[in-house]
C-alpha cells in the first residue's frame, strides 16, 4: 500500500484507530456490567441511577459526548484538582478523551444487552447455586458471568460494530487516527477522493475482520458447536 | 468552575436555530432515504442473483464505514474530480447543507433497507401465498399486502433507526453547518463555556427523541391496529353495551 507515499500514514492511523477501539471496548464493557448490576440491583438508587445513565447517554449524539468530555473534561478536573490545592492547567488528550466518551456511549448500550442476558438465565440456578453455599458474588463470577457471556455476545458484537466507526468521531478533536491522516495527505495532494476512499476501505475491512472474530467467538462460546458432549 | 445559566439563557434562541436545520436534515433524508430504501430492500428480497448483488454491496459499504467519512467523501471528495466541479450537480455538491441531506441519505437507506427486508421476510407466507390465490399480479401484491405488512412490522425498528439518525446528524457540524451542534461549537468558541451549551444542547437532542419515540408509539398502535383488536366478546365482559 503505497497511495503517493502517504501509505505508512493511513497505516500508523489505522494502529491508532485499533488502539483506541480496544481499550474502550475494556472499559465499556466495565461500565455495562456495573450499569447492568445497578439496574437489577435491590436498591431503587442504584436503579435510578443507571436508567439515567442509560437514557441520558443513549439520547445524545456521541459527538456531543466527545466534545464535552475534550473541552469540558479539563474545567472540570481543574476544578477538582483546586480543592485539593492543585492550580496548574490539566489538558486532556484527544485519546483519553475519545476513550472516555466511546467506554461511556458503549457501556450505556451494553447496560442493556447485559441485563438481558443476565435476565435470560433461569433464576433456579442462583437457588440451586445458593443452596450450595455460594455467597451471591461467587455466584455471579463462578456461575452467571460464564453463561451471560454467551447469551451477550451476538449483541456485544453488533455494538462493538457500532463502537468501531465511533471512533471516527475522535479525529474532530484532533487524534491521528485513520480519518485525521486521511486529511492530512488530503492537505497536501488534493486528492481527497482518493484517501478518504482509502479511509472508508480501511474501515470495512475492520469491520469484516471483527465480524469473523464475532462470529469466531460465537463458535466457542458454544458448546454444541465446539463438539463438546454433556 | 461556576455553572452559569444566564449565557444558557442567552445564547438559547440560536441553539433553536440549531434545532430547525437538524430537524430539516433529520426529516428531510429520513424520507429520502425510506424511498430509496424501499426498491432496495425489494431488490434484496428477489430471488435472481443478480439484482440482489447490487443492493448487497450498497449496504455492506454504508453499514461498514463511518458517517463521518461518507460525509467527507461526498463534501470533499466529489471536488477532486474535474467532470463533477464542471457537471450541472456542481451548485448542489458544493453546498455543505446538501452534501449532509446526501449523505445522510443514502446512510439511512442502507440500514432501512435492511430492516424493511427483514420485515418482508417476516410476513407469514400464507398471506402470500392468499394473495396469490386471488390472482393478485406481483406488483398488486407488493402494493396492497407485502409493503403494508413490511411497513407494520418495521416501525418499532425505523424508530430506532431515525433516533440514531438524529444523533448522527449532529456530524453536520463538521461540515461548517448549524445544526444544534454544530450552533453549539460556534457559542462556544465565543464564550468558552463548553459544559453550560454542551448541556442545553445534549437536553435539546433528548427532548427531539423524546418526542419522536411517543411519536412512533402512537403511529405504531394505528398501524398495527389488529394486535390491539378486542372481538365483540372481549368487550362485552368489560361493558355490555360496547358490543353492539
Amino acid at each position: 500500500m503505497d497511495l503517493l507515499g502517504f501509505g505508512d500514514l493511513l497505516l500508523s492511523g489505522t494502529w491508532v484507530t485499533i488502539k483506541l477501539a480496544l481499550t474502550s471496548l475494556c472499559f465499556g464493557l466495565i461500565f455495562g456490567l456495573i450499569g447492568a448490576s445497578a439496574k437489577l440491583s435491590g436498591s431503587w438508587i442504584a436503579r435510578t441511577l443507571a436508567t439515567l445513565y442509560t437514557t441520558f447517554v443513549r439520547g445524545i449524539p456521541e459527538l456531543l459526548l466527545v466534545l464535552t468530555i475534550y473541552f469540558g473534561g479539563s474545567m472540570v478536573l481543574m476544578a477538582i484538582a483546586s480543592n485539593f490545592g492543585y492550580d496548574e492547567y490539566i489538558e486532556i488528550s484527544a485519546f483519553a478523551a475519545g476513550v472516555a466518551a466511546l467506554s461511556i456511549a458503549f457501556g450505556a448500550y451494553s447496560t442493556e444487552v447485559f441485563r438481558a442476558a443476565i435476565q435470560a438465565i433461569p433464576k433456579g440456578q442462583w437457588e440451586s447455586a445458593q443452596a450450595l453455599g455460594m455467597t451471591p458474588l461467587k455466584v455471579f463470577f463462578r456461575i452467571i458471568l460464564p453463561q451471560v457471556w454467551r447469551l451477550a455476545l451476538p449483541g456485544l458484537g453488533n455494538l462493538f460494530q457500532v463502537l468501531l466507526k465511533d471512533t471516527a468521531l475522535v479525529s474532530v478533536v484532533g487524534l491521528s487516527d485513520i480519518m485525521r491522516q486521511a486529511y492530512v495527505a488530503t492537505g497536501s495532494t488534493k486528492q481527497p477522493f482518493t484517501f478518504y476512499m482509502a479511509a472508508a476501505l480501511i474501515y470495512l475491512g475492520l469491520t469484516i475482520l471483527s465480524t469473523s472474530m464475532t462470529t469466531w467467538l460465537e463458535r466457542r462460546a458454544d458448546p454444541a458447536a465446539r463438539g463438546a458432549r454433556a | 468552575m461556576n455553572w452559569n445559566w444566564d449565557v444558557i439563557i442567552e445564547h438559547f434562541p440560536r441553539l433553536l436555530d440549531g434545532v430547525w436545520v437538524t430537524l430539516q436534515l433529520v426529516f428531510v433524508s429520513g424520507i429520502a432515504g425510506l424511498l430509496l430504501a424501499v426498491p432496495l430492500a425489494l431488490m434484496r428480497t428477489s430471488s435472481r442473483v443478480w439484482l440482489r448483488a447490487l443492493p448487497f454491496a450498497y449496504i455492506f459499504f454504508f453499514r461498514g464505514t463511518p458517517l463521518l467519512v461518507q460525509i467527507f467523501l461526498i463534501y470533499y471528495g466529489s471536488s477532486q474530480f474535474e467532470a463533477v466541479r464542471e457537471s450541472a450537480l456542481w451548485p448542489i455538491l458544493r453546498e455543505p447543507y446538501w452534501c449532509a441531506i446526501i449523505a445522510f441519505t443514502l446512510n439511512t437507506a442502507a440500514y432501512s433497507a435492511e430492516l424493511i427486508r427483514g420485515a418482508i421476510q417476516a410476513i407469514p407466507k400464507g398471506e402470500l401465498e392468499a394473495a396469490d390465490a386471488f390472482g393478485m399480479s406481483h406488483a398488486l401484491k407488493v402494493r396492497r399486502i407485502v409493503l403494508p405488512r413490511a411497513f407494520g412490522i418495521v416501525l418499532p425498528a425505523y424508530g430506532n433507526e431515525l433516533i440514531l439518525m438524529l444523533k448522527g446528524s449532529s456530524l453536520a457540524s463538521t461540515i461548517t453547518l448549524l445544526d444544534i451542534t454544530g450552533a453549539a461549537r460556534t457559542i462556544i468558541a465565543r464564550t468558552y463555556t463548553p459544559l453550560e451549551i454542551f448541556f442545553a444542547a445534549g437536553m435539546l437532542y433528548l427532548l427531539i427523541s423524546a418526542i419522536m419515540i411517543g411519536g412512533f408509539r402512537v403511529l405504531e398502535r394505528r398501524l398495527n391496529r389488529h394486535h390491539h383488536y378486542r372481538g365483540p366478546e372481549q368487550v362485552s365482559r368489560v361493558d355490555p353495551r360496547l358490543a353492539e
